[in-house]
């Protein structure tokens, strides 16, 4: 009989008065945002562990394995060398243009996979969400640390096809680093972003592959940049020189490129990317962390 | 009744728990241009349904009881345990307080089944929030109690090859490795062989005394009988009786022999 009571008929109180007196927390509240942080780096061995098997499944099954790692980005230099470079032929006013075009190919690229592997990161799995615990974050953070091991082995094919293609090697091309720092920063923020947008509309997943398409051809990975200040003045040009991705890869190409036509002087660059870098990556997160409880819904 | 030392562990609420379903569009409504359209429009997509699986659920759970949900298939037993979990969010307007952090121990926690059995071990204890070194501490206890190395060297395989027993063994020997204050059973103990039974049902035995409290969701009568002095039973989302296990079970059948 015993067991019928209920709490409030025990003791006349309200369930959330018996709660906190016996000091119990409310299932699926939503912690706060330094509380959500610490929470977030206790686990940080866990994001690497789950990054490096992401890694391991999807390439645990190929005759290649980990060597498609390199084959890849080389793959995709080579298709775009081929249409735009030899088919189309759009040099015009760009004297290296194997090493431009492959620094934007390689860049774009890997804000590209991280969106498009972002908005994934809830949906495909909720499996897992529904049965541990663990701050929802790690998921789209492991995702970005993928794609930065990517773009790592990328980056060392880039400096042979560049150094090959007849730039010297300078002190300046260090300045890849702080530069890829920012734009992974940058990324985490974004597949945050997409990952809570998609879990929540998940048509957003159908139209990414367009916004990216826009996205790369606003962001002078094929041709000049001198383009855009040949055809836009005004507000026309502010705005899309302002676009965080072009701002990434002229770094980039600021970096490895000795004679290159830069869409701003780089201090206005680097200005523009820790902007970029600071509103997106912390935005983002916060965004993120706004819907931590409701992931587990689908 | 009054009964000054029973210490609450669990409290729910008139909790409600609505699930939302995407997908099983039909042709047409999954084109890219449609997307844009719904999006544009602010329709909701005609394939989105939305499954009210608990109904306004009341109850207390106590320290030291083992409680068990009972109830046709699809009448909300585990979504319930996932809520009390903080695993699915609870409608406006009710609650579920916990003491701790509830942790679910379930045959359908999903793993990578492209990675071997030992990394899988790797992941899901770093998934609960162990160190590094507690991990490795680990490790070779949960594999072998497991007992999927009994046949050869099956740990160091891909999950996708395991059978459905061997991989239900692994899961509940992976998350039957942490001490739990709230302890979620969903149907682990019907899993495995009847060697590896006895064996989980032992170790259950041993969780239930380091655990506060201990809910078991089975279909199993007799692991029902055996492990819980209480019960819930659970139709349509809703409680239909809540008391002594025999008194539960005893309605429960004439229930379904109707």
């Amino acid at each position: 009989m015993a067991q019928m009571a209920v709490a409030d008929s025990d003791t006349g109180l309200a369930p959330q008065e018996v709660a906190r007196r016996n000091g119990l927390t409310a299932a699926g509240r939503l912690p706060s945002l330094p509380e959500y942080t610490r929470q977030l780096w206790s686990y940080r061995h866990f994001i690497t562990a789950f990054a490096n098997a992401k890694v391991t499944a999807s390439l645990g099954t190929t005759r290649l394995g980990m060597l498609w790692q390199v084959l890849t980005p080389l793959i995709n230099a080579g298709v775009y060398y081929v249409i735009f470079g030899v088919l189309i032929n759009t040099k015009r006013g760009v004297d290296n243009f194997i090493a431009y075009l492959c620094i934007g190919v390689f860049i774009f690229g890997f804000t590209q996979s991280v969106v498009q592997a972002g908005s994934n990161s809830i949906i495909s799995h909720l499996g897992l969400i529904r049965a541990l615990h663990f701050p929802r974050a790690s998921i789209p953070i492991s995702i970005t640390l993928v794609e930065v091991r990517n773009i790592i082995v990328s980056m060392i094919v880039l400096m042979v096809i560049v150094f090959a293609s007849g730039e010297p090697l300078t002190v300046e091309w260090l300045l890849i680093i702080p530069a890829l720092i920012l734009q992974a920063t940058f990324n985490a923020g974004l597949a945050m972003f997409v990952a809570r947008l998609a879990s929540k509309v998940h048509d957003v997943r159908q139209l990414i592959p367009y916004i990216m398409r826009i996205w790369m051809y606003g962001s002078a990975v094929l041709y000049p940049v001198t383009n855009f200040t040949d055809h836009l003045h005004g507000w026309k040009l502010t705005v899309v020189e302002a676009n965080p991705l072009l701002v990434f890869i002229e770094l980039i190409r600021h970096a490895l490129m000795e004679n290159v036509q830069l869409a701003g002087t780089p201090m206005r660059l680097w200005t523009e990317a820790v902007a970029w870098t600071v509103v997106v990556g912390l935005g983002g997160y916060v965004y993120f962390w706004r819907g931590e409880k409701g992931y587990g819904r689908g | 009744m009054a009964d000054t030392d029973r210490v609450p562990t669990v409290i729910a609420h008139n909790a409600h728990i609505i699930y939302r379903i995407h997908g099983a569009a039909g042709s047409g409504t999954n084109s890219p241009l449609a997307s844009l359209k719904r999006i544009v429009t602010g329709t909701k997509n005609a394939a989105t349904r939305e499954v009210h699986a608990v109904k306004g659920v009341s109850f207390t759970a106590y320290k030291g009881e083992a409680v068990g949900l009972i109830g046709s298939n699809g009448s909300g037993k585990s979504t319930l345990l996932r809520a009390i979990a903080g695993l699915l969010p609870v409608e406006q307007g009710g609650a579920i307080y916990a003491a701790g952090q509830p942790s679910l121990l379930g045959v359908n926690a999903a793993l990578m089944n492209d990675l071997s059995g030992e990394k899988n071990v790797q992941l899901g204890c770093l998934a609960m929030g162990m160190t590094p070194a507690q991990v490795k501490a680990q490790t070779g206890d949960i594999i072998e109690f497991s007992g999927i190395n009994e046949r050869g060297d099956f740990s160091s395989l891909p999950m996708r090859t395991y059978s459905s027993g061997m991989a239900a063994r692994l899961r509940f020997s992976i998350a039957a490795a942490k001490k739990h204050d709230v302890l979620l059973i969903d149907e682990a103990l019907a899993t495995g062989d009847a060697k590896f039974r006895k064996r989980s049902e032992a170790r259950v035995r041993e969780l239930r005394q380091e655990a506060g409290t201990v809910f078991l969701v089975s279909h199993s009568e007799q692991s029902i009988r055996d492990t819980c002095e209480r019960s819930i039973w659970l139709e349509s989302g809703e409680i239909r009786a809540d008391g002594a296990t025999d008194d539960v079970m005893k309605e429960y059948e004439s229930y379904i022999n109707k």
